[in-house]
């Protein structure tokens, strides 16, 4: 139901990663995520330079229903963030692949080690709920 | 990410009964249940209801509704008819606000239901169709206790307790919602809608058309027979208004500064706590209601607790069950939300009495950390305009 692009990789916590020719990954929450949570009004996001481990707690989006964590999909040094969000939230909820970027990151590992599931595995994972 | 489960009327999915069946609870359905599922809504568990919650955005249907309109179903809302020749006086017993208020046929009144200790039963809607045949319209989570407790009075008063399931409710609000629903009646029969005073309604043909709503502006609420509801619908929606869900329901009532039973009030509170004692009929003294002596001495009693809005500049959302800090003690966010129309987030709050003055300043606890909000005197919005200038 909901759009799982083929070329990028997720988080069972519904974080897309979409790795750059650089080397480089930029950080999105997926399709699924944005409409659970419905119109959102406010995205934190982290401050540049910011070193996370996988799976740690780095922003925030916050919609009319809930306020939900998101987790850095790998671990790595924040190297940008996505500046529109403060004004626009709702990017994530209108282009959740594209202008609803969250951030970018430098993997400070291999992705391959990465815990990142397919587009195909992903969809079963957000479809069951 | 992780998504949080907002707080909300559970209803058990399995019941064990005997030794081994186990029968599957199926969630209630509107008559419009399978046109919501055909709009693309997405349909939460409401008080035991599969209902919409949003068509697409939220936020659009809070827009439509304040600019032009929009229609929500409250068929889950519980309709019931009182007929007998003491159902006056019964229902000056039953209730906190006082029917002989009711003089013009057809005329509302809102008001609470009280247990002997003055704990909120339910809020509803009277109607005054007939000197001997009254309209209650009651929340749809707590209609087996309203029915019990109803029930249970009224047969002194030889009162009939109609439960009218067979009508379906839609809600049609917004600046343009009048007009857009006249149109689709006779002539006759939309001169006398257009014509309806604020919190009256009419039986009109097989509709019974209300001017009340829960949003904050003007509209109609409308009966009809459930056949007639999807049909009803699709015109309003070939007329340009908008399929709204639960989830716009409730920032419109919430900037309308409007309780919801359940969040901002039930039976452990009463109505002078409650934001409610402008539907409290203390007069005349000599009126009996259920819960009148514990509302009295509550009335007598120092400090005590009061309802009041908040207001938080910051980028941050206030949200039920939150703690709220001031010099006059602890209280509680009841609800919150982020407001569509002010852009940020308000919310209903107990508070300390002391604490409860308007223009005064509270530390809420969001996500862990204080912020600062303001305390205002709700409505937050009405017609469309902010009364709660930042």
């Amino acid at each position: 139901m909901s759009n799982v692009p083929a070329d990028l990789r997720y988080a069972r916590s519904h974080e897309w990663v979409r790795e750059q020719p650089d080397g480089t990954v930029e950080v999105g929450i997926s399709d699924h995520a944005q409409h659970a949570l419905g119109d959102l009004v406010f995205v934190e996001v982290p401050v540049v330079g910011r070193a996370l481990q996988a799976g740690e707690a780095c922003a925030v989006v916050e919609s009319v229903k809930a306020a939900s964590d998101v987790y850095a999909p790998v671990a790595g040094s924040v190297i940008a963030v996505n500046e529109a969000l403060a004004k626009a939230p709702e990017l994530i909820n209108q282009d959740p692949y594209g202008a609803g970027w969250i951030m970018r990151l430098k993997p400070s590992g291999p992705l391959a080690a990465a815990e990142l599931l397919g587009a195909e595995t992903y969809a079963a994972v957000a479809e069951a709920g | 990410m992780v998504f949080r489960r907002a707080a909300g009327p559970g209803v058990p999915v399995a019941h064990r009964r005997g030794l081994a069946a186990v029968e599957i609870i199926l969630a209630l359905r509107t008559p419009l249940y399978d046109l919501h599922v055909a709009l693309g809504a997405r349909l939460v568990d409401f008080g035991g209801w599969d209902m919409p919650v949003a068509y697409g955005s939220q936020i659009e249907e809070h827009h439509a509704v304040r600019r032009a309109a929009g229609v929500f179903d409250v068929s889950h809302m519980c309709i019931v008819d009182l007929h007998g020749t003491q159902v006056r006086a019964f229902l000056r017993e039953l209730l906190a606000n006082d029917v002989a208020r009711l003089t013009q046929p057809g005329k509302a009144l809102y008001g609470c239901m009280l247990r002997e200790d003055a704990g909120i039963i339910d809020d509803l809607i009277t109607y005054f169709l007939e000197e001997h045949w009254f309209r209650l319209v009651v929340n749809a989570g707590t209609r087996e206790k309203d029915l019990a407790w109803i029930r249970g009075r009224a047969a002194a008063f030889g009162v009939e307790v109609r439960e009218r399931r067979e009508l379906a409710m839609l809600a049609v609000q917004g600046p343009q919602a009048r007009a857009a629903l006249a149109a689709l009646l006779a002539p006759e029969e939309a001169r006398a809608a257009m014509s309806l005073e604020n919190f009256f309604g009419a039986q009109l043909g097989a509709w019974f058309v209300a001017r009340t709503g829960y949003t904050g502006e003007d509209g109609f609420e409308v009966m009809v027979p459930a056949a007639a509801a999807v049909d009803l619908w699709k015109q309003l929606n070939a007329r340009g208004v908008q399929s709204c869900g639960l989830g716009a329901r409730d920032t419109l009532r919430l900037e309308a500064g409007m309780n919801l039973y359940g969040s901002d009030m039930d039976e452990s509170n009463h109505p002078l706590e409650s934001g409610l004692a402008w539907t409290v009929a203390f007069e005349p003294a000599e009126r009996t209601f259920i819960g009148r002596a514990a509302l009295e001495q509550a009335r007598a009693a120092p400090g005590g607790r009061k309802l009041v809005g908040l207001l938080l500049a910051d980028r941050a959302v206030m949200r039920s069950h939150q703690r709220v800090l001031s010099a006059a003690g602890e209280g509680q966010v009841t609800s919150g939300t982020f407001s569509p129309t002010l852009a940020q987030s308000i919310a209903l709050a107990r508070v300390p009495a002391a604490a409860a003055a308007p223009g005064g300043e509270v530390q809420v606890e969001v996500r862990g950390k204080p912020f600062t909000a303001r305390v205002v005197k709700p409505p937050f919005v009405r017609h469309g305009h902010s009364l709660v200038g930042s």
